[in-house]
């Protein structure tokens, strides 16, 4: 154990702690933006599994690392429209539709696979590209911080940029307007003269199009394959860190960034004397935890908020 | 024709469209790929009854998936969306492996134990969620999906830490005795006595679900869960007990599976035999009474599919496809919606016609 702190507190931990949160928070920023609407987005685990596969198969086949990531944000854009239209125009629970298109990405993209790599398990046999990492002028030549923020990979950036963007998008935009309006009270809304389903469907495009940036990173940048089920419930992660963040950009990046640190820690543990099967188990662990803690805080508010009233 | 006649035939209506449409687009799909697709079509249909032992794999197939779809119709009509069925099958068949390898007991008293304490043990892990939701009001899919995870590494763990052998050239555990596995029952299949088992779970989790009190609390709860607290049920109790009993049931599951079709225990991953529930209980509507049939039915897909992978070039996940398709068909309220209501409007204006005239 002695050995763990100095890894901790070594700047390529930290480093590595916004590496390894980059898919996660892509993904809670996309149940941030669903669910503000008032559609929960289960199949945010699907869609950043699909994508990934997609952003390997077309980058072999273009070599162009643009394509690559234009075609995961594509697919996840087109799954959240299926998703949008079998629960919006088709009534369909939107929890078992998210839990339909979950089971559907988990066996499509190991047939695609097979198509595309004769293999089912990963795609090694594909020459696809990965998305570069760039060092940042400035930030690079501070000490310490410089070698925790510069070197990362582009679509790490992307990410942390998102979450201004998600934020100005959601509060400072007519369309965030309308989408906080919409999940907050839906007949309010229609009754000025928004279109509920409209926005709904714009809400869950845009987090198809954040999840498929977090399933391009995983393949694209993470690694440089797809390997089936490689995204382990990330997917499900994100939306225990939206929860805990409570809906907003900043405390959910907040939220994201404590479970890339249990992922991190997990990583770095496996060199460690301790039993994997106990490592693996930290980022799930971690989230239960995180959900249970926030849960009771929640409801210590409204039992104080009763409290008050009375 | 009363209307909820009109209802009925048409929930089974839905359900045939529905099969047949996620059906025609799996063929579509093999069409395009295969460069076989009349031999990948006939083996992924009358396969499974090609010979005994195919069929044989099918019924083999359909008893995990019976416990599972059970398990899952309990949690859903409780409207408590709770994934461990995943995770409870997983441990359940740990912790029969464990009294298995660790206990010589008498033939037919050793596998009850066991499946008993898989059950037991499978029932703990449902009440996790279930107790978090009550306690503390937190979300049981988000938790349950986490849990899956932590019971995968845990179970593996207690395996590898107590009964593991070290000579068997693979991760599983020591052979299990003769005393413990339940006996095959037909020759020339490896369909064993767990059969029997899945059956009487059918017409226990029935008579629990339509003819009980607490049966009843449970549907009213997840009819409307403030209706039913009004009326005076304990909807906390309700919560966690559909919980526990899923667990417990889908517990039974794994360990009745792993003493029934394996040696030794070798699950390094997670079987996904839970997922498979959810496709069930959908097809099934949350009644057990369907149950056998949709489980059979998606184990012929199974079977069909891993037979033509084998004998063809279509990969057998094609049948993913199909399953997607199935659950949002048969979740969309609106699938077929206006013609059933062609079909009441027709059919009260015929009535009101006949009082008429």
């Amino acid at each position: 154990m002695e050995n763990l702190l100095p890894i901790i507190f070594s700047t390529s931990f930290a480093y590595s702690v916004l590496r390894v949160t980059t898919p996660i928070l892509f993904a809670s920023l996309a149940a941030i933006i669903s669910d503000k609407a008032g559609v929960i987005n289960i199949g945010l685990e699907g869609i950043m599994l699909f994508a990934a596969l997609m952003g390997v198969i077309s980058s072999a086949f273009t070599q162009s690392v643009l394509i690559g990531v234009l075609c995961a944000v594509a697919t996840g854009v087109l799954l959240s429209l299926v998703l949008a239209y079998f629960s919006l125009n088709l009534k369909s629970d939107i929890i078992l539709t998210g839990i339909a298109l979950n089971l559907f990405s988990s066996g499509g993209t190991v047939f695609l696979l097979f198509l595309a790599a004769q293999d089912k398990g990963i795609s090694v046999s594909l020459q696809s590209k990965v998305v570069p990492e760039i060092s940042i002028p400035l930030i690079n030549s501070i000490p310490v911080l410089g070698e925790i923020l510069s070197g990362h990979n582009i679509l790490t950036y992307v990410s942390l940029l998102c979450v201004f963007l998600i934020h100005l998008f959601l509060y400072k935009t007519p369309l965030g307007l309308r989408i906080r309006a919409v999940g907050e009270t839906p007949n309010a809304a229609d009754s000025v003269g928004i279109s509920v389903r409209r926005i709904q469907y714009m809400a869950l495009m845009i987090s198809g199009a954040l999840a498929g940036l977090g399933g391009a990173y995983m393949s694209m940048g993470y690694v440089s394959w797809f390997s089936r089920d490689m995204t382990a419930g990330r997917g499900f992660i994100a939306l225990a860190a939206e929860a805990m963040g409570r809906g907003t950009p900043l405390g959910t990046f907040l939220a994201a960034i404590i479970f890339g640190f249990a992922d991190a820690l997990s990583n770095v543990m496996q060199s460690l004397r301790v039993p994997a099967e106990f490592v693996q188990m930290i980022p799930y662990v971690t989230t239960i935890l995180g959900l249970v803690i926030y849960s009771i805080k929640q409801n210590n508010k409204i039992k104080k908020y009763r409290r008050n009233q009375v | 024709m009363s209307n909820k006649k009109i209802e009925t035939q048409f929930e089974i209506i839905r359900t045939f469209v529905a099969i047949l449409m996620a059906m025609t687009l799996a063929l579509l799909i093999i069409l395009l790929v295969s460069k076989q697709p009349v031999d990948a079509l006939t083996s992924f249909l009358t396969g499974p009854f090609s010979s005994i032992r195919r069929f044989g794999n099918v019924i083999e197939m359909t008893i995990p998936f019976v416990f599972s779809g059970l398990a899952v119709c309990v949690m859903f009509q409780a409207k408590q969306f709770n994934m461990i069925g995943e995770g409870a099958f997983y441990v359940g068949g740990v912790a029969a492996s464990f009294i298995a390898v660790k206990f010589l007991l008498p033939a037919g008293i050793h596998p009850f134990a066991a499946i008993l304490f898989g059950g037991v043990v499978g029932g703990l892990v449902g009440l996790l969620p279930g107790f978090l939701k009550v306690k503390w009001n937190a979300n049981e899919l988000v938790s349950s999906l986490m849990l899956n995870y932590v019971c995968l590494y845990l179970g593996l763990y207690m395996m590898k830490s107590t009964i593991r052998d070290p000579n068997a050239g693979m991760i599983g555990s020591y052979v299990f005795p003769e005393t413990a596995m339940l006996k095959k029952i037909l020759a020339g299949t490896r369909i064993h006595s767990g059969l029997f088992i899945a059956i009487l779970f059918i017409a226990l989790t029935y008579l629990f679900m339509y003819r009980t009190k607490w049966g009843y609390a449970l549907r009213m709860t997840g009819l409307n869960e403030s209706f039913a607290k009004y009326s005076g049920i304990n909807t906390k109790r309700v919560i966690i007990y559909s919980q526990v009993i899923g667990g417990l049931i889908a517990g039974i599951g794994g360990a009745t599976e792993i003493l029934g079709m394996y040696q030794r225990f070798q699950w390094s991953a997670l079987p996904g035999y839970g997922f498979d529930g959810i496709i069930i209980a959908i097809l099934a509507r949350n009644n057990p009474i369907f149950v056998p049939i949709a489980a059979f039915f998606l184990a012929y897909l199974r079977v069909g599919a891993d037979i033509m992978a084998r004998m063809t070039d279509v990969p057998s996940e094609v049948i993913s496809a199909i399953q997607a398709i199935i659950i949002v068909l048969i979740a969309a309220k609106r699938f077929l919606a206006k013609w059933q209501h062609k079909r009441i409007i027709k059919n009260s204006q015929e009535k009101l016609a006949v009082k008429e005239g």
